[in-house]
């Protein structure tokens, strides 16, 4: 994209075509004819026509269509579809039609002519409803009509000059020609805005392209947009600009399974980050991320799934077996489901139909289900994820992508390649071992946050998502029935252990009352000992006052009879 | 579809309908030195090829510009043979006879005498 602004003295008319209008910075030059160039079938007369209809509804300057090749009826028929009512504007008095027929046979030249002709019924046209806009498909027609090219040169030279004088916004198309933008040269005489459409085909598959070739006194985007022309008209998507300079959305998003959110360190994804999601096939990607869509739904989210493999009832059928209830999301308005063929389009056309729907349903979550299907050589694949990355990041969504993991190296070269482009990547495994298979998911990468670093084991059944922790041992990661049985052999083992242990603890009790009933006994020989002692000691003690008594009796006996 | 109704004319409704008989319309826009040339040699070759069996009727496409849509006038000037069908259309000043005899379908004089 330019980087610096339109002129704005410039005057332009909106042509309210998506995107062409911001990619010229408001629409083809006012007041001067524009050239629209390209093969048949590229969409030019649906340009014009679009032109025509949106400045005669949107923009209030009604608008003449001089067809040189479909008539009125069949101009109205071929745009019906589209929802545009020319008859009605005619009738309303804000479109005027004329039809040219050229026909050579029916015209003989006899001498010197001019085309004022065409300028009175142009002008005519013009002033009976007061015309701002002008559209001429396809002029070159005129060179078949007439055999003199430098008098119809000339004409048109005036005509264009007139145009200018009269200042009316015209469009003329033009068929592409040999080594030049048109067969008869005529971005030679309309020097003011050159557009050119383009159809091209690669690998069976159409993208149709438009490019501003020029744009006197204006900056515009340079590059080749694809477009689209479906039921909703034609649309211009811009969408190469690569610009990392985002807003980035604050809060974390849940993934609506508990056991995944506790493995993330806020408790779920950052918003507006990009996840990828890979597994092989049948590891749960797509139910996965439905479980995601459903929680964003439940908290009132809107949704956009982009399915390349399946339908959208389909994943709503195969989701239901995990009892979540995607059709409720849907009846509300809050999920989409955009499902399409990788195959039915190219690359670019996915990428402007993804760009329009982003734009219109203005979502928060966007799930790619899955990224792995769209096919195209490597560089150009790496290139479309990235503006696909780009697209969704620069307006805040949170990104959803799964990638079927195959075995080829071609494949893992792109996983790799894709997974620096993304925030945050699960990874779904499925271990077999002892002739069964398990699902494990871990979080390979999560940027900006701590997340466990451990195998999960994931399973399905009609209560959601849940995830297990694995068994981690010296027998190496055990999943599924072999988790279980070392499960219950470990059990067992503790048991035995926990018995035994017991066991050991009984005896060493039964020992220590054992000693501590001997110390009783020995205390007790100990206090009987002492008592003997005190006793002998107290009967000493007797003995020894009644010996002194006896002695003093006698020595008072011998006293008295001396 | 057109604001702009066309002034047709059916041939068979015509009343000075006969076989033999010329009715031309020249449309002109103005008067130039082109549209003077053409009605000057339109009425030379009438007199001269048709006489007494044609008559022309001269639009100026400046006065009534709604007119140039009904006979797909793109050059001027346009010469229409409305009769004898079927219609057909000259372009130019008229200044190459032997082409406007063919344009016409007119056998040259040479060949009635």
């Amino acid at each position: 994209m330019p980087d610096q602004q339109a002129n704005p003295t410039l005057p332009k008319a909106p042509t309210g075509i998506e995107g062409f209008d911001d990619l010229t910075y408001g629409g083809l030059p006012a007041g001067r004819p524009s050239l629209i160039c390209g093969a048949a079938g590229c969409g030019k007369t649906l340009f014009a026509t679009t032109f025509l209809v949106n400045g005669a509804t949107r923009f209030d300057e009604p608008g003449v269509f001089m067809s040189f090749e479909e008539r009125a009826d069949d101009l109205a028929a071929n745009v019906a579809s589209l929802g545009y009512d020319l008859d009605g504007l005619v009738a309303a008095g804000k479109l005027a039609i004329d039809h040219v027929r050229v026909e050579r046979s029916e015209i003989e030249e006899t001498g010197e002519y001019d085309l004022e002709g065409l300028f009175i019924r142009l002008g005519f046209a013009v002033d009976s409803i007061g015309a701002k806009r002008v559209v001429l498909d396809t002029i070159e027609t005129l060179f078949a009509g007439f055999t003199d090219p430098s008098l119809l040169r000339a004409e048109l030279r005036r005509l264009f000059g007139w145009i200018k004088e009269r200042g009316l916004t015209a469009v003329i198309t033009g068929e592409r020609g040999e080594g030049q933008l048109t067969r008869q040269g005529l971005e030679e005489y309309v020097s003011d805005c050159v557009v050119l459409l383009d159809n091209r085909v690669e690998d069976q598959i159409t993208t149709r392209r438009l490019r501003v070739v020029k744009y006197r006194g204006s900056s515009h985007g340079t590059n080749e947009y694809p477009f689209l022309i479906d039921h909703e008209g034609i649309s211009v998507l811009p969408v190469t600009s690569a610009e990392l300079d985002y807003a980035v959305p604050g809060g974390v998003l849940s993934t609506g399974i508990a056991g995944l959110d506790t493995m993330l360190g806020p408790g779920g994804f950052h918003r507006g980050s990009s996840i990828l999601i890979s597994g092989q096939a049948g590891t749960g990607k797509t139910m996965l991320a439905s479980s995601l869509v459903d929680a964003a739904c439940r908290r009132g989210e809107r949704c956009l799934v982009f399915a390349f493999e399946e339908s959208g009832d389909q994943i709503i059928r195969n989701a239901r077996s995990l009892g979540l209830d995607l059709d409720q999301h849907v009846a509300a308005g809050r999920l989409r489901f955009e499902a399409a063929r990788p195959s039915l389009f190219g690359l670019e056309t996915h990428l402007a139909r993804m760009h329009r729907d982003l734009d219109q349903f203005r979502p928060q979550v966007v799930v790619i289900d899955p990224i792995s299907a769209l096919r195209g050589s490597a560089s150009i694949l790496q290139a479309t994820l990235l503006r696909m990355i780009d697209l969704i990041k620069a307006r805040g969504i949170t990104a959803v992508f799964t990638t079927l993991r195959g075995d080829g190296s071609l494949m893992r070269d792109d996983d790799l390649g894709v997974s620096s482009l993304m925030d945050a990547w699960i990874k779904l495994q499925n271990l077999e071992a002892n002739g069964e298979r398990t699902r494990t998911l871990y979080v390979m990468k999560a940027r900006g946050m701590s997340h466990s670093n451990q195998i999960r084991e994931f399973l399905m059944s009609t209560g959601g998502i849940r995830l297990v922790d694995a068994y981690i041992g010296a027998a190496g990661v055990l999943t599924g029935t072999a988790r279980l049985i070392q499960e219950t052999q470990e059990k067992a083992v503790s048991e035995l252990r926990l018995r035994e242990t017991e066991r050991s603890l009984r005896d060493v009790a039964r020992r220590r009352s054992a000693i501590e009933r001997q110390i009783e006994e020995l205390r007790a020989g100990l206090d009987a000992a002492q008592d003997e002692e005190e006793r002998l000691r107290a009967e000493d003690r007797l003995r020894a006052a009644r010996v002194e008594a006896e002695r003093q009796e006698l020595t008072a006996r011998r006293s008295a009879a001396e | 579809m057109n604001d702009i109704t066309p002034d047709e004319h059916s041939p068979e409704t015509d009343p000075d309908h006969d076989p033999g008989h010329y009715h031309l319309r020249l449309y002109v826009a103005g008067q130039t030195t082109k549209s003077l040339a053409a009605m000057t040699n339109l009425k030379r070759f009438c007199e001269q090829h048709l006489a007494g069996r044609y008559d022309i009727e001269v639009i100026d496409l400046m006065e009534n510009p709604q007119l140039a849509v009904g006979d797909q006038i793109l050059a001027i000037p346009t010469l229409v043979r409305r009769l004898p069908s079927p219609l057909k259309r000259i372009i130019g000043d008229l200044s190459n006879t032997e082409k406007v005899l063919v344009g016409l379908d007119i056998r040259p004089k040479a060949d009635q005498s």
